[in-house]
């Protein structure tokens, strides 16, 4: 087969097939066209002004390596006028996040970012590793996940950053409109295509690859030959997930812009103003300050489970009951610190940063 | 190479994405193949590495010459250590499994037609792990 020309740049031999465009090119063209797609998402969403302090959200995974290769180079290019961080959370998984923050360290110095690493343990004082000691494999997901997005919050209010942007991609997204379908959850769908979300009280969160798919992302790693860290965590059998991808795969194997039809399709849902309704307003945790649809936040209710030996109380409504019966919770029950969503850079202490190995 | 041996191809395999761990934790190895496939059909050894003419003679003796469709079925009985339904799924690799011929895009190569040549670099990187 002779070598096929780049179908931009009519020049170089092509060397990756586009899954969105069916285009075939070449590596240079690869590299400016997926930078710009990602810098025309974000000046169209209007996600960044100059001055925004922006945490990455970095696991050491492969979209969040490229994430935040793909922000410097673009806060460079274009002179968004960004401050980056780098913001991990270590969940205590012994074997596994112990080896991913080992990537972003080796990150924070190749993209010559401050890196923030937050731990479950310092903040709930709980590793995932003795979460699932007590709780099983069965529900940790349900833990880990309420658990990162306070844990998030907090390190970005600790930074007084504007912003978090995360990883997720065309194929996550896509994979979670599937799922919310699947699930009946009408009012998550509206929100889960959102580029950028923001509560009242909540720091801005938003997925500049959202238009990103997957398959590019590896190979800009790959062609880019970017550090990044591949092994599954070692508690995560979400089944449930876990079949929507291996459908969405199938899916994009057969028709390559499945991806983005379902993404397409997810934003034009209108979802009725009632369903949408059925989100509680938001208040702050009394325990604990966070914002919350309830007096205790999700992540206090599961301490206080996990504190009290009854793990299951926040899972499931009648086991809440069973612990309510038990009375009040004790007074020397462990509680999160409380949390001062401080964004106004100079109010608060200074950070401590990890120091560059 | 006496001229009874069997003609190989070498070609080197890499595993990247998560991927490795299912061959031993291994990244890179270096694998030889029958340059054609064992054919119920033929007897005889496959053609020698120069001269056309005799390629295409003993093209009809033997099977098809090793291609990367042969390479993943090989790979999967030969070296996979463990959960091949994570590596093949029917006749090709899963969904999700990026391959790369000599560093470009397989969809570029015929993907599982592309036959092996002496010295190719083939690359499978599983994109299905971790964010
Ligand atoms: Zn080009
Ligand atoms: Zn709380």
């Amino acid at each position: 087969m002779p070598p096929r020309t780049c179908a931009l740049c009519n020049d170089a031999r092509a060397i990756l097939k586009r899954p969105k465009t069916g285009q075939q090119i070449c590596k240079d063209c690869f590299f400016w066209v997926f930078e710009t797609e990602v810098h025309n998402t974000i000046v169209e969403a209007g996600l960044f002004k100059p001055g925004d302090r922006v945490a990455i959200g970095a696991s050491g995974g492969k979209d969040s390596t490229v994430l935040a290769h793909v922000m410097k180079t673009l806060n460079d290019r274009y002179d968004y006028g960004l401050e980056l961080f780098l913001l991990s959370i270590d969940e205590g998984i012994t074997g596994y996040r112990d080896d991913s923050l080992e990537t972003v360290k080796r990150n924070q110095q190749q993209y010559d970012m401050p890196l923030k690493i937050l731990s479950y343990d310092e903040i709930f004082g709980w590793t995932m590793d003795a979460i699932v000691s007590q709780v099983g494999k069965k529900n940790n997901c349900t833990f880990c996940g309420v658990f990162r997005r306070q844990a998030l919050d907090r390190g970005a209010a600790s930074l007084h950053v504007d912003h978090i942007v995360t990883g997720h991609n065309a194929d996550d997204i896509a994979e979670t409109v599937l799922m919310n379908i699947m699930r009946g959850d009408i009012a998550r769908l509206g929100r889960c295509t959102m580029i950028c979300t923001q509560g009242e009280d909540t720091i801005k969160r938003s997925k500049p690859f959202k238009y990103a798919y997957e398959k590019e992302i590896v190979m800009y790693a790959y062609f880019k030959k970017l550090d990044y860290f591949s092994t599954e965590c070692i508690y995560s059998p979400d089944a449930y997930r876990g079949h929507a991808r291996a459908f969405l795969k199938d899916l994009e194997a057969a028709r390559p812009s499945a991806i983005i039809d379902i993404i397409h399709s997810g934003e034009a849902f209108e979802v009725r103003e009632e369903v949408k309704a059925t989100q509680k307003s938001q208040q702050t945790c009394k325990r604990c300050g966070y914002m919350s649809s309830n007096d205790l936040c999700k992540a206090c209710t599961l301490l206080e489970g996990l504190e009290r030996g009854m793990a299951q109380a926040a899972i499931t409504d009648r086991a809440r009951k069973r612990l309510d019966a038990e009375g009040p919770a004790p007074d020397n029950l462990r509680t999160i610190p409380f949390f001062q969503n401080s964004t106004t850079p100079g109010t608060s202490t200074p950070v401590a940063l990890e120091t560059p190995s | 190479m006496g001229s009874q041996s069997i003609p190989t191809v070498s070609v080197k395999v890499e595993f990247g994405g998560g991927l490795e761990l299912l061959f031993a934790n291994q990244r890179t190895h270096r694998v030889a193949l029958l340059a054609r496939l064992p054919s119920p059909a033929s007897g005889t050894a496959g053609p020698s590495n120069d001269g056309q003419s005799d390629v295409a003679v003993a093209a009809a003796a033997a099977g098809r010459p090793a291609d990367v469709a042969y390479l993943i079925h090989w790979l999967r009985d030969n070296l996979l250590t463990e959960r091949p339904e994570l590596f093949v799924e029917g006749e090709t690799v899963r969904p999700g499994i990026l391959v790369l011929v000599n560093d470009t895009d397989w969809e570029l190569e015929g993907e599982g037609d592309y036959v092996l040549k002496e010295g190719d670099e083939i690359v499978f990187i599983s994109t299905l792990h971790g964010g």
